[in-house]
């Protein structure tokens, strides 16, 4: 049923626009975007890769091209992994036309059929989106439709089912262990300042909004009755005055066993609250977050970040260099308590220690604890967490002494002269291991990391840029002594130097030389060099970028979703364009 | 579905007989730091040319390159009438950061949150920092992905050519 009417509503928006395209004298336009990552492996016995596994290259790419002709939009993308590069989910491994919609929006009403991205306030009820250097893409093909009756009134409508992988849109593929189920979900937003015209110009701000999702999934389980129908509701407040801001948002969920909550039927609950005060240069914001069993996923079996309904952002400071990078934090699904404090102040100009230029500093600081979970009565028993039960109760306001993690950050960024910047930054962390990367018995990290960033203007066209970073740390076993069959997770540890030199010519051209060295690593074998040589070349909105050299195991981020690297050896090649 | 996929393609093969490259921006609503909605494709700046950037909080080039845009915007302006919309695609984790971000910094262009990255996908944009040069019609005529230190320059003798047609 509900095929056909897609396909009445594609025919009628595609016959529309050709109507529309021919009354229109400039007619359609169309853009889009390209992009490969190519990675040849080769064996490399100094960090440990004896054996590709029969895998010699690794290609990921995609090529999307978009239609717009007045109110009307439509786009296709074909994504081919041939097979996927190393540290991408293999079910990636595949060719297809991955996404595809058709919109036609006038302002009043917007329907879109196909492969839709949409967020609910801050994510925390429903959030789908596709980040290509992750290899994640959530979608939700179905249809959508946007309401806006009123100035500052917004009403949404999605429904349809995710993308999982290469996974057909079957209405029940059981013979894949495939029982994704049907999500659906309503959003209104009100801005008072856009619907009062009083309040137009006022310094008062306002607006509020709430969301209700709901899954319909099949219980397919031998040994709990599953809920078939999952609801989820949140409600959310923004209130601003001249320079301050402070916005919140709720979020329940009712009962929803899986496999991530180790099925226990709680309720779940987060709650997101932000404060802020701003003026022209100094910025401060204060966060707080407080997450209880709220991952929620359309289907419940799903692992790791498969089939997510929802976003629960993290809230701690994201690292773009290297070796800050090897200690990112990811969300802990089943329950955090996160705080973070983020001031930027930019020492004025010509003031004794802002110069010429002026100063620009920035200090953060966040900090991620468990929350606390008491046992619960169970047929005359105290059982904490255990399948089939109300899992535990937890009292809203709690802390654990358990901490997960810890970055407090300052940082100091000041143009001396015309032709010489500077950066500089000093990181302390404290990270868990075990729970962050659920590696039993791991220690708990704690980290000083120092940067320095030196960057020379030659001339107009030429630069050089020099990137030194240390990174020493201590580790706290709890009673514990790693084994030599454990050793593969020491690959990482221990304390590193890395430097960087850049050289680059505007606007084509960038030549770099890096080395990571783990000189301080607890086991010998693993004290290696990570030696990378990288050239790229920039035209217009073109980029090909050639590197060679080794890369160590990590973990790349984007907005706190994370995928782990493994280490390698060989060749990259990326060519992205758009048009 | 494969019927949808089917009619779907037909039909942008059919319109795309007609179909030039784009150079008008696309029809998407933003928030800007006060809530207020920005429909991309109503941009306008009194006939004179608009930049478009795109960045994130966690992109380190990026921040150097509005570092560096923010130093010569007062001139710019003055020269050439120019005004830049800096689009931020941080997600919901980092939007409450933005604005103390932005003014802590001292930059004066104006902000636009795509919180989901729906300008980000309707531009094509893959990686940040990536920028666009919009001339006084409304037409997309320049864009330039990446930065390295003294790029601005280059942006700013597109910026010249279109402001001395």
């Amino acid at each position: 049923m509900r095929k056909h009417i897609l396909v009445l509503l594609a025919l009628a928006l595609g016959i529309g626009f050709r109507a529309g395209a021919q009354s229109l004298t400039e007619g359609g336009q169309v853009s889009g975007s390209f992009q490969t990552d190519a990675q040849y492996y080769r064996l490399d016995e100094g960090i440990g890769i004896n054996d590709l596994r029969g895998k010699q290259l690794g290609i990921n790419g995609f090529g999307k091209v978009n239609y717009t002709n007045g109110d009307f939009s439509a786009g296709i993308r074909f994504e081919a992994f041939l097979p996927e590069m190393n540290g991408f989910r293999p079910e990636l491994n595949g060719v297809g036309l991955a996404n595809f919609f058709a919109t036609y929006d006038n302002g009043f009403v917007g329907v879109t059929v196909g492969d839709i991205y949409d967020q609910f306030g801050s994510g925390l009820v429903f959030r789908t989106y596709e980040e290509w250097s992750l290899g994640m893409d959530n979608a939700l093909r179905g249809a959508r439709v946007v309401l806006r009756p009123a100035q500052g009134v917004t009403l949404k409508g999605v429904y349809g089912r995710q993308r999982f992988f290469w996974a057909p849109y079957l209405e029940r593929d059981m013979d894949n262990d495939d029982y994704r189920g049907i999500v659906r979900g309503v959003d209104a937003e009100w801005d008072l300042n856009q619907s009062i015209p009083a309040l137009s110009e006022s310094q008062f701000r306002m607006s509020l909004g709430g969301s209700f999702v709901s899954k319909r999934q099949y219980d397919q389980s031998l040994f709990y009755y599953i809920p078939e129908n999952v609801g989820a509701a949140s409600a959310r407040l923004n209130l601003g005055y001249g320079r301050v801001s402070f916005s919140t948002e709720y979020a329940y969920k009712i009962n929803d066993p899986s496999a991530i909550n180790n099925f226990i039927y709680k309720e779940g609950q987060a709650l997101l609250a932000s404060l802020s005060y701003s003026q022209k240069g100094f910025g401060a914001v204060l966060q707080v977050k407080r997450t209880d069993n709220m991952s929620f996923k359309s289907m419940y079996t799903g692992k790791q970040n498969d089939l997510d309904i929802n976003f629960i952002p993290p809230i701690n400071y994201t690292h773009t260099h290297s070796l800050p990078s090897l200690y990112t934090y990811s969300t802990q699904p089943n329950g955090e308590m996160a705080a973070q404090l983020q001031i930027n102040y930019t020492i004025p100009k010509g003031t004794l220690l802002g110069g010429k230029y002026g100063t620009k500093l920035a200090f953060n600081m966040s900090q991620v604890n468990d929350i606390v979970r008491d046992s619960i009565m169970e047929n005359g028993r105290m059982v904490i967490n255990k399948p089939g039960t109300l899992g535990y109760t937890s009292n809203f306001f709690a802390i654990s002494d358990h901490r997960f993690f810890r970055d407090i950050n300052i940082e100091i960024d000041k143009k001396i002269s015309k032709d010489w910047h500077l950066t500089a930054q000093y990181i302390n962390l404290y990270y868990d291991i075990e729970t962050i990367e659920g590696h039993a018995g791991a220690p708990v990290v704690q980290a000083n990391i120092g940067f320095l960033d030196v960057t020379f203007k030659i001339n107009n066209k030429q630069s050089l840029r020099l990137e030194l970073q240390g990174l020493w740390e201590k580790e706290v076993h709890a009673g514990y002594e790693y084994e030599e069959s454990e050793m593969k997770d020491y690959q990482k540890r221990g304390d590193w130097a890395a430097a960087l030199l850049e050289y680059s010519i505007n606007p084509h051209w960038s030549f770099s030389i890096a080395d990571k060295w783990n000189y301080g690593n607890p086991v010998e074998e693993y004290r290696d060099h990570y030696f990378t040589g990288t050239v790229t070349y920039i035209h217009d909105a073109t980029r090909v970028m050639l590197s060679a050299g080794r890369q160590s195991e990590g973990v790349v981020c984007v907005g706190g979703v994370c995928r782990t690297v493994p280490a390698s050896s060989g060749v990259t090649l990326t060519v992205s364009t758009s048009f | 579905m494969k019927k949808l996929m089917t009619l779907l393609l037909m039909a942008l093969m059919v319109s795309g007989l007609h179909a030039q490259t784009r150079t008008d921006l696309p029809n998407v609503t933003l928030k800007d730091l006060n809530g207020k909605d920005v429909n991309i494709a109503r941009l306008t700046n009194n006939g004179n040319p608009i930049v478009i950037t795109f960045w994130a909080t966690w992109c380190g080039p990026c921040i150097k390159e509005h570092n560096a845009l923010s130093d010569v915007y007062q001139d710019w302006q003055d020269e050439t009438g120019v005004r830049i919309y800096a689009v931020s695609i941080d997600d919901s984790r980092s939007t409450a950061k933005v604005r103390p971000t932005v003014e802590g910094k001292g930059w004066d262009f104006e902000v636009l949150l795509d919180v989901n990255g729906e300008l980000k996908r309707a531009m094509n944009v893959s990686n940040p920092p990536h920028t666009f040069l919009i001339d006084g019609n409304g037409k997309i005529v320049y864009q330039h992905t990446g930065y390295f230190e003294g790029a601005e320059e280059e942006l700013y003798q597109q910026i010249l050519k279109i402001v001395k047609k």
